[in-house]
């Protein structure tokens, strides 16, 4: 398979920062790349380098075999782009910002004015299309800019933070959206502060801090280098964390983990269901009492842990500070 | 579909200033504020400095004036272009079109042609307050269509600068000041309101050559708002003042546009 983006070596200073310092990324035609890291790793740089809009001290960076340096016009012709923060005119109507967008992407006028009513449609905003964007709530002016980046139907889709900022609804929908273009054959580079999304989305995310590459590769490897599952127990009651804490030891493949309140342990182990099958008849023998039992896989968050020795959280010096999911 | 480049420039400038007329047509308060000040010149002048002004031969003052506002207000008008090219570059908007695979100077085009129809809409309401205060068109209607033309060439080309002064500044405030630095020496150093005559020196040269001067000074002689008993100033300028403009007109565009479209590409791939 052909790869549809290619970059190598990135560099991009800002007086104080630097904001990518060598990042190398491939991406393969017809697949889901998430580009993820915290507030500040980079992302939001990589994707504007890609999308033409910022030139980079050094590296080069190839989209569809197109040299984004050489060539950035035709590269424009063969991507959608919809950025951390939505691109859209507040005086015009949704329906006249996709429109414009149509015929910007030379469309034509007929097929400009179907497209901009079936993305309007698509994504929820039928009713709010003859409205000024000005009145449209956050969510609303962000699906607005990414009907924006799909206008052109293009074979390259970058969406820089899509979900930021959604509710469950409408990020679940926007999952399907996603889902449904790629299974059409679009690629799909996209950033994410939620490891949730990149996991759901993603056939290989690549893990990013401080400007450069930290980890790559698919969900389930990122997990496996962060070691294997674990039992994790709540006791009703903290007096009997000796007696539970020798059962576990039992099972598990290394020390056990005893959390300060002395009622919450963690146990990691081999063979999960077998392990946890057998502490729960050692339980019920003992007679300890347990408000939560159970085998728990890394989560992302675990591997960015694991990886950048922080939390996938705000970054002080960054403006935007969310908390991750 | 396939177009050729320059059709391509035009089509997609043309786009652009759709969308910034329809920003007029939403917020015609826009119109409002900006169109004020000129009216405030008319009456200040008119009303309270105008006695203290001698015009050479049988003219009124207010006859004199109003060519010179118009002049004026068409050169005030054209911070609307810095303004909103400034306030565009620091809106999200400016990312779609920079994503876009549209003609790199149609932003900037798009917002000089938009303001084309801005200045007709504020050449008449100024025309319509002079003929409120006793001005006349005195000559025929092509002469009077060839003033307003003149006019509206070069304000365009004034445009051109600001574009260029909207796009070196950070912000709108920032335009709104800078632009007095430019719009003030042009406008009040120039016989929009006091005679040639009332200048010395190297300033009169500046005046006589100052195409304010000279728009002021094709419009007036159009619209028939001078007294032909008098003589016009020797220099050439001034000799042939719609010719000079037009010429001037053309090469600010030919200067400004340039760079103007590079100033764009630099500060849009930093
Ligand atoms: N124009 C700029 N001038 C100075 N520093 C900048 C500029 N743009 C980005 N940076 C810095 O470069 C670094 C990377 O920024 P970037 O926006 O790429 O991060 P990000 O991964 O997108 O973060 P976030 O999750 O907050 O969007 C940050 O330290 C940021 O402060
Ligand atoms: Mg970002």
């Amino acid at each position: 398979m052909a790869d549809m983006v290619r970059a190598s070596g990135l560099v991009k200073r800002y007086k104080s920062v630097e904001a990518l310092s060598g990042l190398d990324l491939t991406v393969q035609e017809g697949t889901v790349l998430a580009l993820l890291g915290p507030n500040g790793a980079g992302k939001t740089t990589a994707v504007r380098v890609l999308a033409t809009l910022l030139t980079p001290d050094a590296g080069t960076a190839e989209v569809a075999g197109i040299d984004v340096l050489a060539n950035p016009a035709g590269v424009r012709e063969r991507i959608g782009l919809s950025g951390q923060y939505a691109a859209v005119d507040e005086h015009l109507t949704g329906y006249e910002n996709l429109e414009m967008v149509g015929r910007l992407y030379d469309l034509g006028r007929v097929k400009a004015r179907a497209r901009a009513r079936e993305l309007l449609e698509q994504f929820g905003l039928a009713e709010a299309g003859d409205r000024p964007a000005k009145t449209y709530s956050g969510g609303m002016r962000r699906r607005l800019d990414l009907a924006g980046a799909l206008v052109a139907a293009p074979p390259l889709l970058i969406l820089d933070e899509p979900t930021t900022g959604l509710d469950v609804r409408s990020r679940l929908q926007l999952w399907d959206v996603i889902r449904e273009l790629v299974a059409g054959g679009t690629t799909l580079l996209l950033t994410t502060q939620y490891l949730e999304e990149a996991d759901r989305l993603a056939d290989e995310i690549v893990v990013i801090d401080h400007g450069k590459a930290i980890a790559r590769g698919t969900a389930d490897q990122l997990k496996a280098q962060t070691g294997g599952e674990r039992i994790e127990v709540v006791l009703a009651d903290a007096a009997r964390r000796d007696a539970a804490e020798r059962v576990l030891a039992l099972v598990a493949r290394g020390p056990v983990q005893v959390d300060d309140d002395g009622r919450s342990l963690v146990a990691p182990v081999h063979d999960g269901q077998r392990a946890l099958a057998r502490t729960l008849r050692e339980f019920e023998d003992a007679g300890i009492a347990v408000l939560e039992l159970g085998l728990r896989r890394p989560t992302l968050d675990d591997v960015f842990l694991s990886l950048t020795g922080h939390a996938a959280e705000a970054d002080p010096s960054s403006e935007t500070v969310e908390v991750s999911a | 579909m396939t177009t050729s480049a320059p059709v391509r420039v035009a089509r997609d400038g043309w786009i652009v200033a759709r969308r910034n007329l329809i920003k007029i047509k939403r917020v015609p308060e826009v119109l409002v504020f900006v169109l004020i000040s000129p009216i405030m010149f008319v009456l200040l002048f008119a009303y309270v400095f105008g006695g203290a002004i001698d015009v050479p031969g049988e003219v009124d003052y207010k006859e004199f004036l109003v060519p010179g506002i118009f002049v004026q207000t068409v050169v005030f008008g054209a911070t609307f272009t810095g303004a909103g090219l400034a306030e565009d570059m620091q809106k999200g908007i400016i990312d779609r079109f920079r994503s876009l695979p549209m003609s790199r100077s149609a932003v900037l085009i798009g917002r000089t042609t938009s303001d084309v129809f801005y200045n007709v809409i504020s050449v008449t309401i100024m025309a319509l307050t002079g003929l409120v205060i006793g001005w006349r068109i005195r000559e025929g209607v092509l002469d009077a269509a060839t003033a307003f033309l003149i006019l509206l060439v070069f304000a365009y080309s004034v445009s051109w600068i600001m574009a260029y002064v909207g796009l070196l500044v950070p912000s709108v405030e920032v335009v709104n000041n800078a632009s007095f630095i430019v719009i003030f020496p042009l406008t009040f150093v120039s016989n929009a309101f006091v005679p040639t005559e009332s200048f010395d020196g190297v300033l009169r040269t500046f005046v006589e050559w100052n195409p304010v001067s000279t728009a002021t000074q094709a419009c007036r002689e159009l619209f028939g708002n001078t007294d032909p008993s008098v003589p016009v100033p020797d220099a050439w300028s001034m000799q042939h003042p719609t010719i000079y403009t037009l010429l001037i007109s053309m090469a600010i565009v030919a200067v400004f546009a340039p760079l103007a479209t590079r100033q764009y590409k630099l500060s849009t791939t930093k």
